[in-house]
Order: structure tokens, then C-alpha cells, then sequence
């Protein structure tokens, strides 16, 4: 994985102006994903910050570890596990961003402490 | 063939036109080929040009003579089929719907393009009208050589 | 436990729709969306719809469902929102079991209404499991609700009205999109939406499938074949296109499962997506005071999941006592409204489905 240590608030993947809708400028927000420091802003879920980063893998697969990312994004195919502030099967595409949150590539079913 | 490409033959377009001399002023032309379940076109008209009827799955038949070519109809359809042409002198003006950034710029040369979105001329930008009621689809005021009435469609930025 | 008039699940066009005409008619309605704002798909849908006035023609997806949330706002004395809440159970005493917050609430409902909407369906290729590869639905939120590109050059696969509509909004969004794919030989959806990408130099190419997709922890690359006319992959015309997306837009399914748990007599019915409810002409399910609405009861267009919404609502709050004079009428307006969007040949295929559900006796 390589480092992204981004500038605030500039993702190239990021939409600021668009004929129909309004994307106003938010608040910034920090968080880490396996280890390293990324950004995101206020409203995004913790999948979509990551798909902003440019970052689509999300975890793998439990017994052939497959790459897994997102793909109905509203909650129903539970293809977006992570383990989130050390909490596993958490569903990234419908869990909103929060300041600090610590996002880590789920390894396996996860485990509850 | 519009099943397969999603390409009005041309034989379908020109049903849709008017005959020339009815162009000297605008005239809306409509080009919803399907039967679908949709009226906005003729709710829409202030001059009651178009008529649809009770079967909102009827394709809208346009009353040339009462159309003015005002493109009210071109900014309400939900489908961006309808645009009006006007021949004036050898141009032929056209009022297209548009809905992406940038938006052109009066006065501006776009590419001209026709319904299999080849580039086919010169596209002169006239007028760029964006009012409230339109809800974000702009009128776009164009006008291209007349020998391209029944081929141009749309314009794209040359840069693309 | 607590007792609810009228319990709705989802706050999509069908169960926003619902909760406003129970309401009006004085009903107490308790609304339950899992998702944290009402709205349901329509929040992503930034194109003109079509229909009549009635259904809101004309108006762009987003704005409807504003217009509907605000309708129920007008009757927030008598209709009670919960959001971030998921209806986990539906028990045969007529209660539901609703975990919102990490806690299960129990309701008992004297009616409820199932307005659950529909799912992504899937295709089957090789890799289709690489990141990158997203349903029509999930490259909307991604781009409509949280503004971020879902990828840079993208292929669509579906040549359905969702297929079309998401081709169009992605190009306004600034993505490329390469080539839409369709198995068929003819488009499937309305061809103005088709006609509409043409000019955009988008091709469309039907008789062609995606055999499989290639890349290392996230799509690069797709490989088309075409098809014959039995739908056969003709060997030798495989061709690879680079992408860094692929968007999904084969069908919708259902969402049944609590209707299932509850009880409700089901049908796979092909036309309407999948497993649908046996339901009479005022959409009461088999089980007695449960109701149907939207595309839970069948896939079809926002505009019949407001109307069925509409009747479903007036239909549920009648069953519990709450009739107002101009009932009859009102259903009857409704039904004759979803006639009219069916009755053209984009509805051939619904209505056939739909004969398939009606219940033996009309209540």
C-alpha cells in the first residue's frame, strides 16, 4: 500500500462542480486506514472517504481472500466489511465518518474483543 | 434500428420536421418515437401546440401552426427529444437542451454534432438561457450551416 | 409493548406517499426508514421524471422526494419518523421488532404497510467480484449523494432504463463512459435515453456480454464477446476494453424477506424481479391488515410506486376504521392512474406480471 499523505480537502476523485447538483465545500475529516493518515469530510461514510482516497479494496475474502470492495453500497450485499475502532463486520458503505475513527482491512471473520 | 443503435433513421427525422417554408419561423420539433407513459410536453406548452390526449402513452402530435417556437417544450421534456429549428437565410437555427459544464459561451464555435455523435460542422453559439423554471436544463440558441438541418443534434466543446 | 395504528417500512417514494394519504385520513403512522434521511432511491435521482403531473412529471427524482417528505411534514402531528432503524422482524401477533441504535424496539401494529423497495441483481462472470465493479445504484450514491467518482473510464453493462439513466448521469459527472453493453438485440429501455448517449458518443452494443474481468485487487480491464441469436457466446469475437469501473445494471429484485418471515404468500414471477406477494386490488397481502407498496410488489417506475403508495395508504388506514366520504373515488382515481402508466408497451410486461399475483377474492 503505498502512502497518501493528501492535501486537505483536494481529491481528484472528488466531484466540486456538477450541473445538477451542489457540493459545497465541509468539513474536513481525519481518520486513519491500515495505519496510514487520510482525509475525508463531513457526510461521508467511511466507503465512500476511502473510494475518494482512491482506495477500492477494502478487505478480502475469508477463505480465498479475494479482494473485496464496494458493490450495492447501500447496505445489502455486505461486501464492505472492515473492522472499524477495533469493532469487526462493520458495513463501511452505510457507517458515517467520524474524526480519529481507526479503519483497518478486515483479515479473516474478524474478531470481537 | 432506433431498437438496436438508439438512432432515429433518417427517414424517422424527417417525419418530425415541418416542410421548409414552415421553418421561416422556430417550430418545436419532437422526436419521441415510443409510446411511453409521459405528457410534460403538452402540460407544458403555453399555446397549447401539442397535443397528447387522455393516453398519456400517446406520442405527441405538434399543431405547426400554433407552435411558436418558444422552447418551452425543450427544456420540460424528460427525455431532452425536443428542439426547435428555424431556417434564416443559410443558417438553420436551432434551440437545443443542454445539461453539462462548462455551459457554452454566446458568441463561442462548438463542434456540431449529429445522432450518432459524430462531429459533422461548425456550431455557432448564439444564446445561453438558464431561468429558474427550467430547472437546470439550459436553452441553447445554435446555428450551423442549413444544409446540416437534418443531421446536427447537439454541440460538444471542442476541447473534448 | 407499544401499539401502532399503522406501521410503514421504508420511507421511499411508495411508503412516503402512504404515510401522507393514511395520515390525511386522520390515521397515526409510525414511518421507519434505515437509512438516516427518508427519500429512498429517489435522493440520488437528479434526471426529469416522466408520467403525469399526478406523479410528479417533469420534476427531477431528488425534488420529489423532497416534495413528499415535505407533504409528511404537513402532517407531523399524526405521523411519527424513525431513521437509522431496520425492521428486523415481522412475527405472526402483528408486532415487528425495529433495531435502531444498537436496541431492539418491539411495535404491535393494527395495519402495516411493506414498502421495502428492491435490491441490485447480479451477473455472473469471471472476477465479477474485483473492486471497481459496482451496481447501477451503488455508482449513484457514490457520485449523486457523496459526490466521488466511482471510477474514471467506465463500462455499463444493461441496457434497461436504469442502465441509461446512470450511463447519462456519469458522463455529467465527468466520467467516461467507454461502451454500454447490452445481450439482448435490442435496447431495453426508453430510446430517448438511448438516443440521448448516441449523441454523446457513447456506442451501444447489443448482442454483447461481459465474459469476464481482469485486474489485481481492482478491475483494469474487461473482456465483451458477442452473442448469437440463441444467445451463445460466438467464439473469436472477444474483444478487451481498459477500465477502472464497471457498472452493473441488470435488474432489480425485491425486497421480500420480511414479508416472507411474516408469512405472506409469495410468487416468482420473472417479469416483476423475483419473489412478489399475492395481493387483491387494494394490494392487502395474504395475511390479514398487511399491505404492499412499490417495488416490493413488483419492479417498476418511481412514478406507480408513489401512486401504489397513495392507495396502499388510503386502503390500510380504511381496514382500521379511518374512511373518509370520497374513498371509493380516491381508490378508483388511483387505480385508473396506474392503468394509464401500464397501459402503453412498456407496461406489456409488468401487466402480465401483475395478473400472475392477484389474490383468488378482491377485498
Amino acid at each position: 500500500m503505498i502512502s497518501l499523505i493528501l492535501v486537505e480537502g483536494v481529491n481528484n476523485l472528488r466531484i466540486f462542480k456538477h450541473p445538477i447538483l451542489d457540493f459545497p465545500k465541509k468539513k474536513v475529516i481525519h481518520f486513519q486506514f491500515d495505519g496510514v493518515e487520510f482525509s475525508g469530510v463531513e457526510g461521508d461514510t467511511i466507503a465512500s472517504a476511502l473510494y475518494a482516497n482512491g482506495i477500492k479494496k477494502l478487505s478480502e475474502s475469508v477463505e480465498r481472500h479475494r479482494a473485496r470492495g464496494l458493490y450495492c453500497a447501500i447496505g445489502n450485499c455486505s461486501s464492505c466489511y472492515m473492522t472499524v475502532d477495533h469493532i469487526p463486520n462493520i458495513k463501511t458503505c452505510v457507517t458515517p465518518l467520524s474524526e480519529g475513527m481507526i479503519v483497518e482491512s478486515q483479515i479473516g471473520k474478524g474478531v470481537i474483543r | 434500428m432506433l431498437d438496436k443503435t438508439g438512432v432515429a433513421t433518417p427517414e424517422q427525422v424527417k417525419s418530425r420536421f415541418p416542410q421548409p417554408e414552415q421553418l421561416l419561423k422556430p417550430k418545436a420539433i419532437i422526436e419521441c418515437y415510443e409510446d411511453i407513459p409521459c405528457n410534460p410536453c403538452s402540460t407544458s406548452c403555453p399555446f397549447h401546440a401539442i397535443e397528447i390526449g387522455d393516453d398519456i402513452n400517446n406520442q405527441p402530435q405538434l399543431n405547426v401552426d400554433l407552435c411558436t417556437g418558444c422552447g418551452i417544450c425543450v427544456t420540460s421534456c424528460p427525455g431532452l427529444a425536443i428542439m426547435t429549428a428555424e431556417i434564416r437565410n443559410n443558417l438553420a437555427i436551432f434551440k437545443i437542451p443542454y445539461e453539462f459544464l462548462p455551459y457554452p459561451e454566446p458568441n463561442s464555435i462548438w463542434n456540431g454534432v449529429n445522432r450518432d455523435g459524430k462531429v459533422i460542422c461548425d456550431a455557432n453559439i448564439v444564446k445561453v438561457l438558464l431561468t429558474n423554471k427550467q430547472d437546470k436544463t439550459v436553452l441553447v440558441t445554435v446555428s450551423v450551416d442549413k444544409k446540416y438541418l437534418y443531421d446536427f443534434v447537439t454541440v460538444r466543446n471542442k476541447n473534448e | 409493548m407499544t401499539n401502532k395504528e399503522l406501521i410503514i417500512v421504508g420511507g421511499g417514494p411508495a411508503g412516503l406517499a402512504a404515510a401522507y394519504t393514511a395520515a390525511k385520513t386522520g390515521c397515526h403512522v409510525l414511518l421507519i426508514d434505515r437509512n438516516p434521511q427518508m427519500g429512498g432511491q429517489l435522493i440520488k435521482q437528479t434526471h426529469k421524471f416522466f408520467g403525469s403531473e399526478k406523479q410528479f412529471a417533469k420534476t427531477r427524482g431528488l425534488n420529489i422526494a423532497k416534495k413528499l417528505i415535505s407533504d409528511v411534514e404537513t402532517c407531523s402531528d399524526r405521523i411519527e419518523i424513525i431513521c437509522d432503524a431496520t425492521v428486523v422482524g415481522l412475527y405472526a401477533d402483528q408486532v415487528v421488532n425495529v433495531l435502531h441504535n444498537e436496541k431492539y424496539y418491539k411495535y404491535h401494529f393494527d395495519a402495516l404497510i411493506i414498502a421495502t423497495g428492491a435490491g441490485e441483481k447480479m451477473l455472473a462472470f469471471e472476477n465479477n467480484d474485483l473492486p471497481g465493479i459496482y451496481g447501477a445504484g451503488a455508482v449513484q450514491t457514490l457520485m449523486n449523494l457523496y459526490g466521488v467518482l466511482p471510477g474514471q473510464n467506465i463500462v455499463m453493462v444493461g441496457s434497461g432504463n436504469i442502465g441509461l439513466i446512470v450511463s447519462y448521469q456519469l458522463i455529467q459527472a465527468g466520467v467516461h463512459v467507454k461502451a454500454l453493453l447490452e445481450a439482448a438485440p435490442k435496447i431495453g429501455g426508453y430510446k430517448v435515453h438511448a438516443s440521448k448517449l448516441r449523441r454523446l458518443g457513447v456506442d451501444i452494443l447489443t448482442q454483447t456480454t461481459i465474459q469476464r474481468a481482469i485486474g489485481n485487487g481492482c478491475v483494469n480491464q474487461i473482456e465483451t464477446i458477442e452473442l448469437d441469436d440463441s444467445w451463445k457466446p460466438i467464439k473469436g469475437t472477444e474483444k478487451l476494453i481498459d477500465v477502472d469501473a464497471v457498472c452493473i445494471a441488470v435488474g432489480l429484485s425485491p425486497l421480500y424477506q420480511l414479508l416472507a418471515m411474516g408469512g405472506a404468500e409469495l410468487k416468482y414471477v420473472p417479469e416483476l424481479g423475483g419473489m412478489v406477494p399475492i395481493v387483491d386490488g387494494l394490494h392487502q397481502t395474504t395475511i390479514n391488515n398487511i399491505f404492499v407498496a412499490g417495488d416490493v410488489a413488483g419492479v417498476e417506475e418511481a412514478s406507480s410506486a408513489i401512486v401504489e403508495g397513495y392507495l396502499s395508504g388510503l386502503a390500510a388506514a380504511a381496514k382500521i376504521g379511518y374512511q373518509q366520504p370520497d374513498y371509493q373515488k380516491s381508490i378508483a382515481d388511483y387505480q385508473q392512474q396506474l392503468k394509464n402508466l401500464r397501459s402503453g408497451p412498456f407496461g406489456a410486461k409488468i401487466r402480465a406480471g401483475l395478473k400472475k399475483v392477484e389474490a383468488k377474492t378482491n377485498a
